[in-house]
């Protein structure tokens, strides 16, 4: 029984890059968003604050079709991507990595925002007293002491990505080899007569997929805790 | 090396307004807390900016003139700052920590070396250790060591041993001792404990409330009467005396050194002749007399003159005065009965024989200025 169809393995791997493209596209958001909350005050903060937590409230749905209002081939950013620059999201699996990294935003965003707030500023301050200009205060001292902090949030967000189906069917669709992730093949298969033992199979491929990734990070997490603890 | 300082900052309600310079040796900022010795710190190392406008200035580089609308970020200021806390990066060690500020020094052709450093400071053995598992005093030799590593032109202070116990103070005074000697760098030194003050400071800027209400040399200040506060921790009013060993005298255990203010001699110290000390010797230490004293078993009788009188103490109850006599430049303190100022007539210019009592060593000068200069910077 254990023997994967081209369909299966198709849908896993697919899975892992659409999770692995959204956490390392939206990281760098994440960072300079959690920056911005932690240590900037500017006029409009509660609604930026609100706007990243939005999906986390909002049924996945919803979500999805906000998405596809925005992004798609007639939405008001998907024309004017797709003319100009010749980016096209809808139905495409780079679609369900934006839908993916959207879903997963507000968990990377916490998680290292939280990071920032434990880092003590008199630190940074020391290092400008060093002779560091900001930028290499940046690199040198708050980086690395959010570490434990980046890590976490990259772990939720790759698990919210993996697992995500309501915004991702809504936006992307459902198209085998192109936006057919996971759990939409899941749920397809729970769908059809006969497809049980097919979902059986994707669930436990699911479930030590996540495991794994949970050791993994766990282990990553207490080698990056050790150095910044000092 | 020479920082001047003119400046001006509110905040809340308590007003900083403070003008004072300093040229080499250690200059003590001294006052209670709440005077304002850390903020008019943090406004020299341009963590904070002056908003009632000021000047601050090393060597004639302007680093802040707020009517020239010019103020110079801390990474680009020069100034060293040993924080209170240490304040070590936690995710690198203690290597790391001291090479940090290299990087900005390397261009600099009197970047000090970092054996020189390390060995002044005595951390060889920590540098491969982590940070956090070092004691309260090596941490802030680590810190002392990163802020000389970037090579500052001005080492700011801030009561580095304050949160240490007595024994890690002890543990680290001698290395402050010999960074004063040995380095050319003018250093800001903060606190509010005076013991401290006396056996480091070369020149004192007395803060209150916001304002500089007494600068000069140490040893100057310490023999104004009435000027520095006798504190809980065993303070009492008196001078410091810069002393050299001259010799030994084997056969009654006496020391002999040298003073601006004469030959003293003191039971024996453990220091070859040639040794710089401080010498402090507390006002109730002195008596006075207007003539030679015949046969006394005081060792030490200094001839002087009285220079002034201390203006508290003059209403009734109050039996003590104290008295500032001057030595050819030298100066002490010494107190006395009301009773006896009028008896002796004692008044400013009053020729006296000062017999001194008791003589503590505050504190050694490894190198340091020669003896010869009475005020001590």
């Amino acid at each position: 029984m254990f023997v994967l169809t081209p369909e299966e393995i198709t849908a896993i791997l697919l899975s892992l890059k659409v999770a692995a493209v959204a956490m390392a596209a939206s990281l760098p958001f994440g960072i300079a968003v959690a920056w911005l909350l932690a240590r900037r005050d500017f006029p409009g903060k509660a609604l930026v604050d609100a706007l990243v937590h939005m999906p986390l409230i909002l049924p996945p749905v919803v979500t999805g079709y906000a998405l596809l209002l925005l992004f798609g081939r007639r939405g008001l950013l998907g024309g004017w991507l797709g003319d100009q620059l010749g980016i096209v999201l809808a139905f495409r699996w780079t679609g369900a990595a934006l839908a993916c990294a959207v879903m997963g935003f507000p968990l990377l965003v916490r998680a290292i925002r939280l990071s920032i707030e434990a880092i003590d500023p008199r630190l940074e301050a020391a290092a400008g007293t060093l002779g560091a200009a900001p930028a290499f205060v940046f690199l040198t001292v708050t980086l690395p002491l959010m570490l434990p902090g980046i890590l976490a949030g990259m772990v939720l967000s790759f698990a919210r990505a993996f697992g995500e189906f309501g915004a991702t069917i809504t936006f992307v669709s459902n198209i085998p080899g192109e936006t057919q992730t996971l759990p939409t093949a899941i749920y397809v298969f729970t769908q059809v007569p006969g497809g049980d033992a097919q979902a059986l199979r994707l669930t436990l491929v699911a479930v030590a997929i996540a495991a794994a990734a949970l050791i993994g990070s766990e282990i990553l997490a207490r080698r990056v805790g050790r150095q910044v603890r000092g | 090396m020479s920082l001047e300082i003119a400046l001006r900052h509110r905040q809340g309600d308590f007003a900083l307004d403070a003008a004072f310079s300093c040229a080499g040796g250690i200059t003590a900022l001294f006052g209670r807390s709440g005077a304002g010795k850390t903020t008019l710190v943090n406004l020299i190392a341009g963590l904070e900016r002056p908003n009632g406008g000021g000047r601050i200035a090393i060597d004639g580089r302007v680093l802040v003139d707020t009517d020239a609308g010019l103020f110079v970020p801390p990474h680009r200021r020069r100034i060293g700052y040993v924080f209170q806390e240490g304040r070590l990066f936690p995710h690198l060690d203690v290597r790391r920590n001291l090479l940090y500020g290299r990087v900005f020094a390397r261009d600099r052709r009197d970047a000090i070396a970092f054996d020189e450093v390390i060995g002044l400071l005595g951390i060889g053995d920590l540098l491969d250790r982590r940070t956090g598992g070092l004691s309260g005093g090596e941490k802030q030799r680590v810190a002392i060591g990163r802020a000389l590593l970037a090579r500052p032109q001005v080492l700011l202070m801030d009561e580095p041993l304050a949160a240490l116990d007595a024994a890690r103070k002890e543990e680290i005074l001698p290395y402050l001792e010999r960074l004063r000697a040995q380095l050319r760098l003018p250093v800001v030194y903060v606190s509010h404990a005076l013991p401290e003050v006396l056996r480091l400071a070369d020149q004192l800027v007395l803060l209150e409330e916001g304002r500089v209400r007494a600068a000069g040399p140490l040893a100057d200040l310490a023999a104004t009467p009435g000027l520095l506060p006798a504190d809980g921790e065993g303070h009492e009013a008196g001078a410091v005396l810069m002393a050299e060993v001259v010799g030994h005298d084997g056969d009654y255990g006496l020391t002999l050194l040298r003073t601006p203010a004469g030959p003293v001699r003191v039971p024996h110290l453990d220091h070859a002749p040639g040794s710089r000390l401080r010498l402090r010797i507390r006002a109730r230490d002195i008596t006075l007399a207007l003539g030679p004293p015949g046969d006394t078993s005081a060792l030490n009788v200094l001839p002087g003159m009285i220079a002034a009188i201390g203006g508290a103490g003059r209403g009734p109850g109050d039996a003590m005065v104290d008295l500032r006599l001057d030595f050819g430049g030298a100066a002490l303190l010494a107190r006395v009965t009301r009773l006896s100022v009028d008896r002796l007539g004692l008044a400013p210019g009053v020729a006296v024989y000062a017999m001194v009592k008791a003589v503590a060593v505050a504190g050694r000068d490894f190198g340091g200025r020669p003896v010869s200069d009475p005020a001590g910077g």
